[in-house]
Formats: C-alpha cells, sequence, structure tokens
C-alpha cells in the first residue's frame, strides 16, 4: 500500500481540523489552520480575546463549516455525516442556550437524549436511567423538579452540562463554561470536567480565560494567537513566561501552583515598575514592546 | 419523576424488549380532548343556530342521517359547511401561530403581527379593485398575496439564520407598508368594490358552502401532519440555533419547512374566511397556559384555534343576530384585548 494512510485505519485522534479557513462571511478569522484533540485527553484552548479559540470550538463542533479544509471526526469529514450520528458521538455546550419558558431541570435534561431517540422509541428505560445519572453526577438532581429559570447562573450551568452528558458522547466540546460563574462555581464546573474526563474516559475540549485554570485542569493546552497556534502540549512544557508574553502580551514570571504543582502565571505589577509604556498596551504593541526589566 | 413537580406529568408505555417506547403528557392529551368536545359541541350549537334555530338534539339527528328533508336542507347544504370552514380556519391559524410563535421564539411572532393577514388582504384586495376578479381569483389573490409577504419576510429577516426578534420587527415594518397600500386600494376604488373589499377583510364565515372546505381540508389534511412531524425537532430549536444542532437537528431545514407549511396554512385559511385577526397569536398561548408544557404545541394550538374561532361566531351570532356581526370583529376585539395583557406581561418579564 502506497496511499496515504485514510479513513479508518488512521491511528490519528477522532477529532482534528486539517488546513481550516474559518470566519464569518468575508471576515477571515484563521487560515490553514490544523489541530489534532488527543483521544481522552483534556485539552483547553487558550489565548486573548478574538484570537479565534471560541471560532475553532465551534468549527470543530460542525456549528461553522470551513470556507476551507476540514473537520474529521472518525476520519470522515464532520459536515458530510448524518447529523444525529454526529450528534451520538460529538456533545457541545453552547456559550449560550436558551430554556424554554417554565421548562424543569429534568425536562431539559432529557432532551440531551434527542440524538438517541425516534419516533416510535421516544423514552426508554435507558433515556431514563442516563437523565437520572446525568443529574446525580452534576448534582442537579435535587432541583429535578424546579424551573430552570428559577435557578442561579451556576445551577443553571451544571444543567446544561448535565444534558450535555445525557448525550452520552465520547467527545464533548465546552465553550467557555465558566464565564458569568463566580470562583466557587467556576471551580464546580472544572471539577466537574475533570472527573468527566477522569472517570468517564472522555475526550473534553474546553474554551477558557483563565490561563492558571487551564494549566490546573488541562492535561493537554492549545495556546492561540491570531488565528496561529502558538504552542500545544502539556501546560508544564507549554506555559511559559515568554510563551505568555507572547501571546498575550503580559510580562510574567511561572512559579509552581504550591496545591497542584502545575504552572502558575503571576503577571508582573506594571505599576510599580513602570515598566515600558505602562498602562493599557494593545495586544499586538505587546510583543513589540521593549524589554526595559526583564522578569527575574 | 420527582415529586412537587410543577410541570405536567408525563406517562410512558413501553414494550417489555424496550424497542418502543411512547411518552404522552397526560395533561396535554386532556386538556386537546376537552377543546376538541368543546368545539364540536360549540359547532352542533352554531350549526343549529339562525333565522331559523334548530335544537341541538335535532341536529345530531340530522347529521346522522335521520332528519327531516328541510332541517336536511339547511343543515347540510346552508349550515354545516359554514361551520367545517370555521373549524378549520381555527385550527390552521392555531397550528400556524404555534409553529411561527416557535419558530420566533416569541409569541408575538404570529402571522397576524407579522404582516401575513395584510398581506393576503393586499392580494385580495388588488384582484377586487383592480383586476373586479370572481371570488375564486379574491381567494387565489388572497394566497398569492400572504405567500409572497411570507417570503419576503423571511429573507428580510434571514442573516446567517433566522432570529425571533429581526423576524417580528420586520414583519410589523411589512406589515404596515401593506396596510397603507390596502387603504390606498380601498381610496381609489368604486363605491360597489369597496363594500365587497371591506366585507372581505373583515373576516367573515358567512355565506361559506361546500366549495370552500374541500380545498381547504385538503391543504390541511397534508400540511397538519407534515408539520407535525416536525414537532419535535421544531421544540429543540426552542433552545437556541448552537444547542440545537449540538443535538443534531438540521436547524435551517426544520424552520424552512415549518414556516413554509404555517406560511401556506395560514394563506389557505385567509383564502377560506378573510383575515381572522388574532386567532393564531392567541390560540397557541392559551391552548400552552391550559397544558402548562413548556414551548406551545402545535397539536393543542390548532384545537384551541377551532374551539376559539366557533365560540367567537357563536357569541357574535347569539349577541347580534345571525349575520350582523363578522366573526373577524369578534376576534379581533376579543384578540386585541388579550395582545394587551400580552404586551404587559412580557414588559413584566422585561422582554421588551
Amino acid at each position: 500500500m502506497t496511499t496515504r494512510p485514510a479513513d479508518t485505519s488512521t491511528p490519528g485522534p477522532r477529532l482534528r481540523a486539517e488546513k481550516v479557513t474559518l470566519g464569518y462571511d468575508q471576515r477571515v478569522i484563521t487560515e490553514g489552520l490544523s489541530v489534532d484533540i488527543p483521544d481522552h485527553s483534556f485539552t483547553v484552548v487558550v489565548g486573548p480575546n478574538a484570537c479565534g479559540k471560541s471560532t475553532l470550538l465551534r468549527a470543530l463542533a460542525r456549528l461553522l463549516k470551513p470556507a476551507q479544509g476540514r473537520v474529521l471526526l472518525d476520519g470522515r469529514a464532520i459536515g458530510t455525516r448524518p447529523a444525529k450520528e454526529v450528534a451520538r458521538t460529538l456533545g457541545l455546550l453552547p456559550q449560550s442556550s436558551v430554556a424554554p419558558d417554565g421548562i424543569t431541570v429534568s425536562a431539559l435534561v432529557a432532551r440531551g437524549r434527542y440524538p438517541h431517540q425516534g419516533l416510535l422509541r421516544q423514552w426508554s428505560a435507558e433515556d431514563e436511567r442516563i437523565v437520572e445519572e446525568s443529574m446525580a453526577a452534576t448534582g442537579v438532581a435535587p432541583l429535578a423538579g424546579r424551573r430552570v429559570d428559577e435557578l442561579s447562573g451556576g445551577q443553571r450551568q451544571r444543567v446544561w452540562i448535565a444534558m450535555a452528558l445525557a448525550q452520552q458522547t465520547p467527545l464533548l466540546l465546552l465553550d467557555e463554561p465558566t464565564t458569568y460563574l463566580d470562583i466557587q462555581h467556576q471551580l464546580d464546573v472544572l471539577d466537574l470536567c475533570a472527573h468527566l474526563h477522569e472517570e468517564g474516559g472522555r475526550t473534553l475540549v474546553a474554551v477558557l480565560h483563565d490561563l492558571n485554570q487551564a494549566a490546573r485542569y488541562a492535561t493537554h493546552l492549545v495556546a492561540m494567537r491570531d488565528g496561529r497556534i502558538e504552542a500545544q502540549g502539556p501546560p508544564r512544557e507549554v506555559i511559559t513566561a515568554e510563551l505568555v508574553e507572547r501571546v498575550f502580551g503580559v510580562r510574567c514570571r511561572i512559579i509552581e501552583d504550591p496545591e497542584s504543582g502545575t504552572p502558575l502565571v503571576v503577571p508582573a505589577d506594571r505599576r510599580r515598575r513602570g515598566a515600558g509604556a505602562g498602562g493599557l498596551t494593545g495586544g499586538s504593541a505587546a510583543a513589540a514592546r521593549p524589554a526595559a526589566t526583564p522578569a527575574p | 419523576m420527582s415529586a412537587g413537580s410543577r410541570e405536567a406529568k408525563l406517562t410512558t408505555v413501553r414494550t417489555a424488549r424496550g424497542g418502543l417506547s411512547l411518552r404522552l403528557d397526560a395533561r396535554a392529551a386532556l386538556v386537546g380532548a376537552a377543546l376538541l368536545l368543546v368545539a364540536l359541541a360549540a359547532g352542533v350549537v352554531l350549526v343549529g343556530t339562525g333565522d331559523y334555530a334548530i335544537a341541538p338534539g335535532d341536529v345530531l339527528r340530522t347529521l346522522l342521517g335521520h332528519g327531516n328533508p328541510g332541517q336536511d336542507f339547511i343543515i347540510r347544504q346552508l349550515r354545516l359547511p359554514r361551520v367545517l370552514v370555521a373549524l378549520l380556519v381555527g385550527a390552521a391559524l392555531g397550528m400556524a401561530g404555534a409553529a411561527f410563535q416557535t419558530v420566533a421564539r416569541n409569541p408575538l411572532g404570529s402571522p397576524d403581527v407579522i404582516g401575513f393577514g395584510q398581506g393576503s388582504a393586499a392580494g385580495a384586495l388588488f384582484v377586487i379593485v383592480v383586476l373586479h376578479g370572481s371570488s375564486l381569483a379574491v381567494s387565489a389573490g388572497a394566497v398569492t398575496g400572504g405567500l409572497l409577504t411570507g417570503l419576503a419576510v423571511y429573507l428580510l429577516a434571514w442573516q446567517r439564520g433566522v432570529q425571533g426578534y429581526r423576524l417580528v420587527l420586520v414583519g410589523i415594518g411589512g406589515s404596515a407598508i401593506l396596510a397603507a397600500v390596502n387603504s390606498y386600494l380601498l381610496v381609489k376604488a368604486n363605491f360597489v368594490d369597496v363594500a365587497r373589499a371591506v366585507i372581505w377583510i373583515s373576516g367573515s364565515l358567512d355565506g361559506r358552502d361546500w366549495a370552500q372546505v374541500w380545498p381547504l381540508l385538503g391543504v390541511c389534511a397534508v400540511l397538519m401532519p407534515l408539520l407535525l412531524a416536525q414537532g419535535r425537532d421544531l421544540r429543540i430549536t426552542e433552545m437556541g440555533d448552537d444547542a440545537a444542532r449540538a443535538l443534531g437537528v438540521r436547524v435551517e431545514r426544520v424552520r424552512f419547512t415549518a414556516v413554509l407549511c404555517a406560511v401556506l396554512l395560514t394563506a389557505a385559511a385567509t383564502a377560506a374566511a378573510g383575515p381572522i385577526a388574532f386567532v393564531a397569536l392567541t390560540a397557541p398561548q392559551l391552548a400552552r397556559r391550559l397544558t402548562r408544557s413548556p414551548g406551545v404545541g402545535l397539536l393543542p394550538s390548532a384545537l384551541m384555534g377551532a374551539a376559539l374561532l366557533v365560540l367567537a361566531d357563536l357569541a357574535a351570532q347569539r349577541a347580534f343576530g345571525a349575520g350582523q356581526v363578522p366573526v373577524g370583529v369578534a376576534t379581533g376585539v376579543l384578540g386585541g384585548g388579550y395582545l394587551l395583557w400580552l404586551l404587559v406581561q412580557e414588559r413584566r418579564a422585561g422582554r421588551i
């Protein structure tokens, strides 16, 4: 066999993007981007605002069709596969969802079973068991009969995660799952994700804003800037002072997180050192800024 | 399901090996059955209502084929088709309203509000005033006007998919323009045409016969099952496009099919009875409050629409005498009051 290994026998990861060009209308966000999502990893995508990380996630979740290139799920272009079949393999927690008026927690979580259901298979015993398990795993079982619109933000996010869980997909994508949550609920959600990853062997891909949380929870980190991948790999190898400055335009020290032993990013105090121009610096200008006092 | 749940209880039927499992909302089924009963009972009373009153018992006897020849003629030829048109128009408007409100994710996204009524009226008025066409041509004009308006609103509101508020706002804008066109057509028309046009745009059941029943029945028989088949997918789209796509729903296709069916149902209903106001707006919301289900249901809305329209016609005929007040006026008064109430509710909920 001299042909390029393709489709079934490919030992590559289940989810990958191949030279994708992504954008909205005429605006190109990223060009010719390739990325592999390692199987059974907890992959976290980080980067400054508008770096294209959510766009990449949307493409991986087949919500955004690449202008060029393709996203492959199990070796086949994701857009050409039946929508329900993909939904049984790949789940997504979108950034914004709307709970229908007056819907209860259990009814919303039950909707996660949709891709497994049909006209004659509307609510099997398995559906019922999985919905109950999903609510138990996310700690929303006591809220089962409550209306979603009466819940707090943290509770609501856990309900949506429960819905995505009920979908029972080996791959789960989460678009900024901790946004708008306070620190306690952020940690709750991330602990839950880590648990799902470790216990269920699921492959998780999340977009996160907090670099230190990403470093603590991710097994595989993808750092993006201006639509390109700047670095990827285990957080310990990826997170360096040089990379953080290059990607985020922030000078910092990297110390060991005393709790988890993972890298901890401590930004330089720009007020006391008076380094460079000080004050507000645009992301792109930061990399070219003269290094007056290198961080120790 | 857990105790203390405020949602309707769901009843599940499964075969032993789990190959077949059906889920039924018991409360919605009960409400649906009750609405059907009310619609049919009111229909029977309505058949007996008029200058020559017939007792409900005699109506039933005649419908079963045991009536006297005089009553038989009045019921079968004059009054039954009118009531059937009322039931079908109400059901079509109710179901179309539910589909639109689901797509728009907003109770205001009803055909009435977003200009289809005005569009159908513009088509009909054009045929009456400019072409002086037959009543069949007027119906065709109404269908064409409704379809063109529906298409225009959908395309204008399109921007990488259709969103609720854009649909509502574009529709309200289109509605205002069409209302102006309609006024212009009425001003330009001669005396005879104006009389005919005004009766048509009020929405009336008077003088409806079997010629209106059959086409309407045909349209409903095809489109209602088609729309109901989209019901499950349509409910998922209420959660937002991304969430629905993630669950494997082909959002745009489902939405387009639903809008197309709803536009055709509305146009067919309007062709048969004129633009009857507010049934499409009120029926889904009233049904939802009775069934207590999240989102509006297609079937309960259709049954509520049928019951509403027959009851409104019955009320108008009983209060003002047969043929005095067109049913569109009655539903307009009832629906207008409901719309005000809805706007106040929406504002309280912070959505306006």
